[in-house]
């Protein structure tokens, strides 16, 4: 199963870096998206993927997952989605007012 | 009470939400964030001075033990960045008083300040490495915000490149943090630290290690500094000298923790990786100092210069270096802050950012022109001024273990910070006047009162550097010995 | 821009209470079961954006006038006073507590300090939300 999932996180880490290298903003954001979540996939398998019940006092008995991980991912997560929502914004502010989303032409005078 | 650790991050945090609701009273918004900013401060001071009869404070939240539960950690070096941190902060808010105008305070320009320096102090305090992350994007986020603030089109340019790296960066901790914790089964320094010891470095530790280096260099600055010229040039003056004073700082205080107290057991990177990002950030940072015309471009490439040299104290690896580097942080904070306000006024009062198109502006403010001669002599190390003592440290440090390549640098280095900040001086400080009497903008009470504060923070720095001594002393032992912070924090209740 | 969907309009005007109701289950359930603020202040917030979908912003608003922006600031500051509580108390930041009462009509019901820090994580996600996704629809059209 580990395997599985660290060959996934490989596939998303080369979707994702083919998308950053790309000139177009959206697809860098899509890219750096796509990034986290193979981020956050890493985190859980480093945690181990073991089949188990709940972390909570009631299930006590029963062997548990580790909890830990889960909760890093959901922070994770929380915050790449502000990030993400924000850049978005970002990105559409600056195709207004510049009236590009090549980063080429967002270079900046040569000389500035 | 422990708790007393913990108000650096939430005081900030429950200020700026309440500011929110005060958004039409500027006014008020000021005096408080001012207030709280202040408040800090004290706090800090008498945190700073508990430690050293009681030794390194920690709070476990919620009362969990460590490792199983988050924790705050303060010890000396964490606590003189944070009193540093607010004593800038608070000086560069009076100056966004007067310089940032009305329309950005009312976006809610304070709240963000204050959720800046919320995540800074977090950053310095946690015991925690997942913890160190989310107070870095808390840190982030709000610098994101500060950034784009006021949306010009160089603004919404540069910062959309620094809000990239950045987010990439982040990212890249987060891989780290997951190999880390799938080697190592925690996320708590000290007891990383202790498992690292037994464990032994090896291959993964040292790739994971290396790992760490890449991120926190991209945050600090080191070698990785690329999207640093271009975006601290661009926000309003304010914005700018926070970012200058404070940003940089805390990539580099993560460099400093993680390489002294975790990853510490292997020399090849500790001290020579390090060493070689730092003097090639000294070497490019120099060339783009003496490089530019631009005013702002200069400032930025000397907080490069910087962080080479603090690096370096790190690199060199001794007590007294570090002792230095510690030093050389707090005066970075307080001149860099300094600078960055002096050349932000010094573009609001000409309306020109190019060197070559200013001139004489000591004719028309003679303090101004004294202040920008001051802080050139306190980055250069010019005793008695604050620079000098950490310089001297770290040229201790570096004779004392025999690195005279990286000791060369580093004082090279000085005279080129001198010889570019004299070249700004020279050009638009001295020289025939271009402003005539009619043009002359008067200069804002609010913004020479704080470059003139700063000023006097320099001198008495650099004079009160003995009193001083004990606590970054203290630091420094800590830092140099893991066993101390290792003890305090998995040591159980004293 | 008026959407017109009979369909839409019709089902989601039951939906969004189904929704409402799951996500106030999910926030009570939250603190030892699986829920809790953050997943019920999504689903909350999705029955907001649900409203905004099947009608359009201005009839929403006429009806719900709350600044989104202030109802996240409300709930990070539940949230961070619920923490900063705990330092009244002489306890380590961020302790909870909780005690078990006879209440009227619930019986022995659990009260915990986490609901009400539960309670701003739940108003900050439906606040921040909402705000993130009325910028980003407002213009543009």
């Amino acid at each position: 199963m580990e395997t599985l999932i660290i060959m996934l996180i490989g596939i998303l880490v080369a979707v994702a870096t083919y998308l950053i290298l790309s000139r177009n903003i959206i697809r860098i954001i899509l890219g750096t998206a796509v990034f986290s979540h193979a981020v956050h996939l890493l985190i859980l398998t480093m945690g181990g993927l073991k089949q188990g019940n709940v972390p909570l006092l009631k299930e006590a008995d029963a062997p548990y997952a580790d909890a830990l991980p889960q909760a890093l991912i959901l922070t994770a997560i929380v915050i790449s989605f502000a990030v993400t929502a924000f850049i978005l914004v970002l990105a559409y502010r600056t195709y207004q007012d510049v009236g590009t989303e090549d980063l080429d032409e967002l270079r900046g005078a040569k000389n500035e | 009470m422990n708790n007393l650790i913990v108000l650096p991050l939430i005081i900030p945090i429950m200020v700026g939400i309440i500011l929110v609701f005060l958004r039409p009273y500027v006014k008020l918004q000021r005096a408080i964030s001012l207030i709280t900013m202040i408040g800090i401060a004290v706090v800090s001071i008498f945190t700073l001075n508990r430690i050293q009869t009681d030794g390194i404070i920690r709070l476990d939240f919620a009362g969990w033990q460590p490792p199983f539960g988050i924790l705050f950690v303060a010890d000396s070096f964490a606590m003189l960045l944070v009193l540093t941190a607010s004593i800038v902060t608070a000086i560069c808010l009076i100056h966004a008083f007067s310089s940032i105008g009305e329309r950005h305070e009312k976006m809610y320009f304070y709240p963000f300040v204050l959720f800046l320096v919320a995540g800074v102090n977090g950053s310095f305090l946690t015991g925690d490495l997942f913890n160190l992350f989310v107070c870095f994007e808390v840190m982030l986020l709000a610098s994101y915000v500060l950034i784009t603030l006021g949306g010009t089109k160089p603004q919404l340019r540069e910062s959309i490149k620094y809000v990239v790296i950045n987010i990439l960066a982040s990212w890249f901790f987060l891989v780290a943090l997951a190999y880390l914790y799938g080697t190592v089964g925690t996320l708590n320094m000290a007891h990383i630290s202790e498992r690292v010891a037994e464990a032994g470095q090896g291959p993964l530790l040292t790739t994971i290690s290396i790992l760490f280096l890449i991120v926190f260099s991209l945050k600090a600055g080191l070698l990785l500094f690329f999207w640093l010229p271009g975006s601290y040039s661009v926000p309003p003056t304010a914005v700018a000298a926070l970012f200058g004073a404070l940003l940089t700082k805390v990539g580099i205080y993560a460099l400093f923790r993680t390489f002294t107290l975790i990853f510490y057991h292997d020399p090849l990177i500790s001290q020579t990786l390090i060493g070689i990002m730092a003097g090639i950030t000294l070497i490019v940072g120099c060339i783009g100092a003496i490089a530019f015309k631009d005013v702002r471009l200069i400032v930025s490439y000397n907080v490069v210069i910087a962080v080479g040299f603090i690096l370096i104290g790190l690199a060199v690896g001794t007590e007294t270096s570090i002792a230095g580097s510690i030093y050389y942080i707090i005066h970075d904070m307080i001149a860099k802050a300094m600078l960055f306000l002096l050349a932000g006024t010094m573009i609001y009062l000409t309306g020109k950012s190019k060197i070559d198109e200013m001139s004489g502006l000591i004719r028309n403010y003679p303090l101004f022109g004294w202040m920008f001669f001051l802080v050139t002599c306190s980055l250069a190390g010019i005793p008695p001024l604050s620079g000098f003592v950490g310089k001297i440290l770290v040229g201790q440090g570096a004779i004392e273990s025999g690195s005279y390549v990286l000791l060369t640098l580093a004082f090279l280095s000085s005279i080129v910070v001198l010889y570019s900040l004299l070249r700004i001086f020279l050009n638009t400080i001295f020289g025939e006047t271009i402003i005539s009497l009619e043009d002359e903008k008067p200069m804002k009470m609010g913004m020479i009162i704080p470059i003139v504060l700063l000023g006097i923070a320099t001198i008495s720095l650099g004079l009160g550097a003995e009193f001083l001594s004990g606590y970054v002393a203290d630091a420094a032992h800590t830092l140099s010995n893991p066993s101390v912070y290792i003890d305090a924090v998995m040591g159980g209740d004293k | 821009m008026k959407i017109n969907d009979v369909i839409l309009r019709t089902i989601s005007r039951i939906v969004v209470f189904i929704i409402l109701t799951f996500g106030v289950y999910l926030f009570l359930s939250g603190h030892n079961t699986p829920g809790g603020g953050f997943i019920g202040g999504l689903v909350l917030a999705s029955a907001i954006v649900l409203l905004y979908l099947s009608t359009d912003i201005e009839t929403v608003q006429k009806s719900l006038p709350l600044d989104f922006k202030y109802v996240a600031a409300v709930g990070v500051l539940l949230a961070t006073a619920t923490g900063f509580g705990s330092i009244l108390f002489g306890v380590p930041f961020m302790s909870q507590t909780f005690a078990y009462f006879d209440l009227p009509i619930f019986g022995v019901t659990e009260l915990t300090t986490v609901t009400i820090f539960e309670a701003g994580v739940a108003l900050t996600v439906v606040g921040v939300l909402v705000t993130i996704i009325l910028s980003i629809s407002e213009d543009g059209g």
